[in-house]
């Protein structure tokens, strides 16, 4: 049982770690928002055009 | 704003002739010969056109699949005031690269599709480098390089695809809001962490507890736990000896004192059990309580949170520039670059952005929201206009006197952050009851202490110390938090938008309710209240006045369908019209105009026109065929449900009362019609009498003030209780307690009806929490207590309150609307 001296700082070392990635993540806006990028990942399939650019100017002549 | 359809009707409704952007119908003259895409509106035409043109017609199959579809609204502003100097220093950040950032409000996001779409632009505008939606916040973050493109271009864009844009206000409290929202969630996250870690540790201890333990082992387990448990007890914890500090600074007692003293007599303890290597230690207890007790907070502190961004986000609705007009030409600059001597121009259906004279044109004006008088009034040359009322008709020029705080509205909103400033705040029973609690604990710990002081002085230490750890008021903690913010959510999606916790229990308790009357008793707009004379006439006089903008003529159109056939009518500058409709000759106008025109009228419409004007009534005269036929009293109509609604706030507790800025005849006609006693139904009150009113009202019982207007906001802010209602004034909602987003009298009945329900849930909770207190005395006292009981005595109570404020029903669900 003499394991229990080193287990037991090991378990804590480990949720440390738990904490220092969490504190990281609160910090750094992860948990702001959390229902947008739930969406986001729906519409990121097609490059964007490069022709879309040049388009731009004529439809802001009809609008 | 309309309903959208749900999107599987969309697919059938474009195929059958509906709009080919949101699904709506479309109206017949804009149908299209066979098979052409056809739409509701132009703004639905314009995304659709933009959309095509840029190959980004994926936005229909993601809107499809993700919720409703609304109709677009496309502004067409050039947000030139967005790209001046003063609004790009105030509003926007540098970042490194030469980039600027900055958030927008958006108007119209609701789904996945518009995140998809507003975070397509990059593509549309070259220089704009990102653009990220906080859809829930409806916020965008967009980073732009000023060397390509300017923050407008950005905006004409998002306007394009039918997300009207608007500065967004506040940027500075909401960054410091969200800073302390990590912070706090930092701490929950260390509180969780370690109470997890203490509590497998402290399993090892219940094992030793119940079947042996070397001592070796014992020693490790509580050192560790010891060490371990230090960060959450505090770090985490410091917030409630902060507030315990300050409660003792106060000279109250609040609930974080029993927690505080809990917490530190149950660490001491510990450590000194510990450092003895003898007696119980409650480390797992103790860390349990403060990851609990904070994530209570926190919960709690978010739905207010959300509260406050809601009204935040409304008040960025509100201009937030002008259009000044200098050598021949218009552009718009942002309010702060508005100074007195400009000239500007006002359209109509827009909000006046400062003080100042008429220099060209006519229109009538609603001064509704400043003063709370009910009648439009008629503006022309030479004539003042105040910042914040509204132009109803007619393009005016208006050279500026004063701007910001020199307008009369300025003047208004320092009045209401003296009355913010001054208001005290409301005692809650929870802290009433922790008083009590703390005291009643703190004897039995002494009784305790005394009655095995015989037995043993280490055993009475062991057992009283004890008692103020099994007794620290965990539930009693959470009971208040969590069922307040559960009622707080609950009402968010009822329609309330409630900014403090301490509203709900104040609101629950009734009172003297004292209503403003324009825009809150009453809609706010123009009508026909009462008639008296042929009813053929008014047919007539609808088909008359259909063609004009003026408030009086509408109200006049509106009240009957009007006759159909030909129309010939002269309107006269300031009196009334004078024409044709179909066969018969017509003359409606003031009494003085049509008296000016036949001199002999039955005596009945004299009487008519002199009561119905002492009643502040607009009083409106009919000729037909060469005689006085009848008299029209125009007014400001009640709400359809005020009678049903006051009569049911008398039920639950509340003493209704009138304090309006308009004709005091008018508000003695409001006051019958409700059957309020005259003397609680006052007129013509300043915005200053209001505050002193409510002040001197507030010494006898507690005041809810229910307005609208800026005249209202700072008696909103002064009573013990604000509430705005739906389509009132920014500055009101801004200090309001609780902003109602739904119209209607019947939500204030809701409202208060909600808050008994929460306010009920909080008194079970509290019941619940007391009860798991007496049990753990009684165990402390006898001496059965050991960590072991204490470890499942505390979650159990605290899970109860838990599972008794998110079963609770409070506020009642909103009522469907007519589409499903």
């Amino acid at each position: 049982m003499a394991v229990m001296f080193v287990l037991l700082p090991a378990a804590l070392l480990f949720a440390a770690a738990a904490v220092v990635v969490f504190a990281w993540a609160a910090r750094s806006g992860q948990f702001d928002d959390l229902e947008t990028p739930a969406m986001r990942i729906l519409g990121d399939d097609d490059p964007p055009k490069a022709l879309l650019v040049k388009k731009t100017t004529s439809v802001s002549t009809e609008v | 704003m309309p309903r959208g359809l749900p999107a599987m009707e969309h697919a059938d409704l474009a195929r059958h002739g509906g709009c080919a952007h949101c699904g709506l119908p479309v109206p017949p003259a804009r149908r299209l010969p066979s098979g052409a895409a056809a739409f509701c509106c132009e703004g639905c035409a314009t995304v659709f056109a933009v959309l095509e043109a840029h190959g980004l017609t994926r936005y229909y199959a993601l809107a499809k699949a993700s919720g409703e579809l609304l109709p677009a609204k496309v502004t067409g502003r050039g947000h030139a005031e967005l790209d001046d100097p003063a609004f790009v220093a105030r509003a926007c950040t540098p970042l490194p690269g030469g980039l600027f950032a900055t958030d927008l409000y958006l108007e119209g996001v609701h789904c996945a599709a518009c995140v998809w779409l507003v975070e397509k632009v990059p593509s549309l505008v070259p220089g704009a480098i990102e653009v990220r939606l906080d859809l829930p916040r409806s916020r965008a973050r967009v980073v732009w390089d000023p060397s390509k493109a300017k923050l407008s271009d950005v905006a004409v864009a998002l306007d394009r695809l039918g997300y009207p844009v608007h500065p967004y206000r506040g940027a500075r409290a909401a960054e410091s809001r969200k800073r302390e929202n990590r912070e706090l969630l930092l701490k929950i996250g260390v509180a969780g962490a370690v109470a997890g870690n203490v509590m497998a540790i402290a399993f090892g201890l219940y094992g030793g507890f119940l079947h042996g333990i070397e001592p070796e082992y014992l020693k490790l387990f509580r050192w560790t736990s010891l060490i371990v448990a230090a960060p959450s007890v505090f770090w985490c914890g410091s917030t409630f000896f902060a507030g315990a500090l300050g409660a003792f600074r106060a000279r109250a007692l609040s609930m974080d004192v029993p927690i505080a003293i809990g917490l530190l007599a149950g660490y001491a303890q510990g450590a000194i059990n510990t450092v003895r290597a003898t007696g119980e230690v409650y480390f797992d207890v103790v860390t349990t309580l403060v990851f609990l007790l904070l994530a209570g907070r926190y919960l709690l502190k978010r739905r207010q949170g959300a509260a406050v961004e809601a009204t935040e986000l409304l008040s960025s609705l509100s201009p937030s520039s002008a259009r000044v007009l200098a050598d021949g030409e218009t552009r718009e600059v942002p309010l702060e670059a508005l100074v007195p001597g400009m000239s500007i121009e006002v359209l109509s259906g827009e909000t006046f952005p400062a003080d100042g004279r008429v220099a060209a044109g006519r229109a009538n004006v609603d001064l509704s929201l400043l003063t709370g008088t009910s009648l439009p009034v008629e503006v022309a040359e030479g004539d003042t206009v105040h910042a914040g009322t509204l132009n109803l008709s007619g393009r005016l020029e208006v050279e500026v006197v004063s701007t910001g705080e020199e307008t009369r509205v300025g003047r208004l909103m320092r009045l209401v952050e003296e009355s913010a400033g001054r208001r005290a705040p409301i005692v809650r029973l929870a802290d009433r009851i922790a008083g009590r609690f703390v005291a009643v604990v703190l004897a039995l710990a002494a009784v305790t202490l005394a009655i095995w002081w015989h037995v043993s002085a280490q055993l009475a230490f062991d057992h009283a110390v004890a008692l103020l750890i099994v007794t620290c008021p965990c539930a009693l903690g959470l009971a208040t938090p969590l069922a307040i913010s559960a009622g707080i959510g609950r009402a968010a999606r009822a329609g309330f938008l409630v900014r403090g916790a301490d509203v709900i229990e104040a609101l629950s308790r009734g009172g003297l309710m004292i209503l403003d009357k324009t825009g809150t008793l009453t809609t706010g707009e123009l009508a026909v209240v009462r008639y008296w004379g042929r009813e053929e006439a008014r047919a007539l006089v609808a088909a008359a006045e259909a063609h004009s903008s003026h408030p009086v003529a509408r109200a006049l159109a509106t009240s009957r369908p009007p006759k159909r056939g030909p129309v010939e009518i002269e309107e006269t500058q300031g009196g009334g019209v004078v024409g044709r409709v179909g066969r018969h000759a017509l003359v409606v106008g003031s009494p003085a105009f049509v008296a000016a025109r036949f001199p002999a009228r039955p005596p009945e419409v004299d009487d008519r026109v002199a009561a119905w004007s002492a009643e502040g009534l607009t009083p409106i005269v009919v000729a037909v065929d060469g005689a006085v036929c009848g008299v029209y009293g125009l007014g400001d109509p009640l709400r359809t449900d005020a009678r049903e609604a006051i009569a049911a706030l008398r039920l639950l507790g509340y003493e209704p009362s009138i304090l309006s800025g308009d004709h005091p005849g008018s508000v003695a006609a409001v006051a019958l019609a409700l059957d309020i006693p005259q003397d609680r139904a006052r007129g013509g009150v300043s915005p200053e009498d209001k505050v002193a009113s409510v002040v001197g009202a507030k010494k006898r019982r507690p005041v809810v003030m229910v307005g609208d207007g800026v005249n209202d906001a700072a008696a909103l802010a002064a009573a013990d209780v604000g509430i705005a209602v739906h389509g009132g004034a920014e500055a009101a909602f801004t200090v309001a307690d609780v902003f109602v987003t739904r119209p209607g009298l019947n939500r204030l009945v809701d409202l208060v009806v909600g808050s008994r329900r929460t306010m009920r849930v909080v008194k079970r909770n509290l019941a619940f929490s007391l009860l798991y207190n007496v049990a753990a005395v009684v165990l402390a006292m006898t001496g059965v207590i050991n960590p072991l009981i204490a470890a499942i005595l505390m979650p159990l109570s605290s899970l109860t309150v838990i599972a008794s404020s998110s079963w609770s029903r409070s506020f009642a669900a909103p009522r469907r609307t007519s589409w499903r």
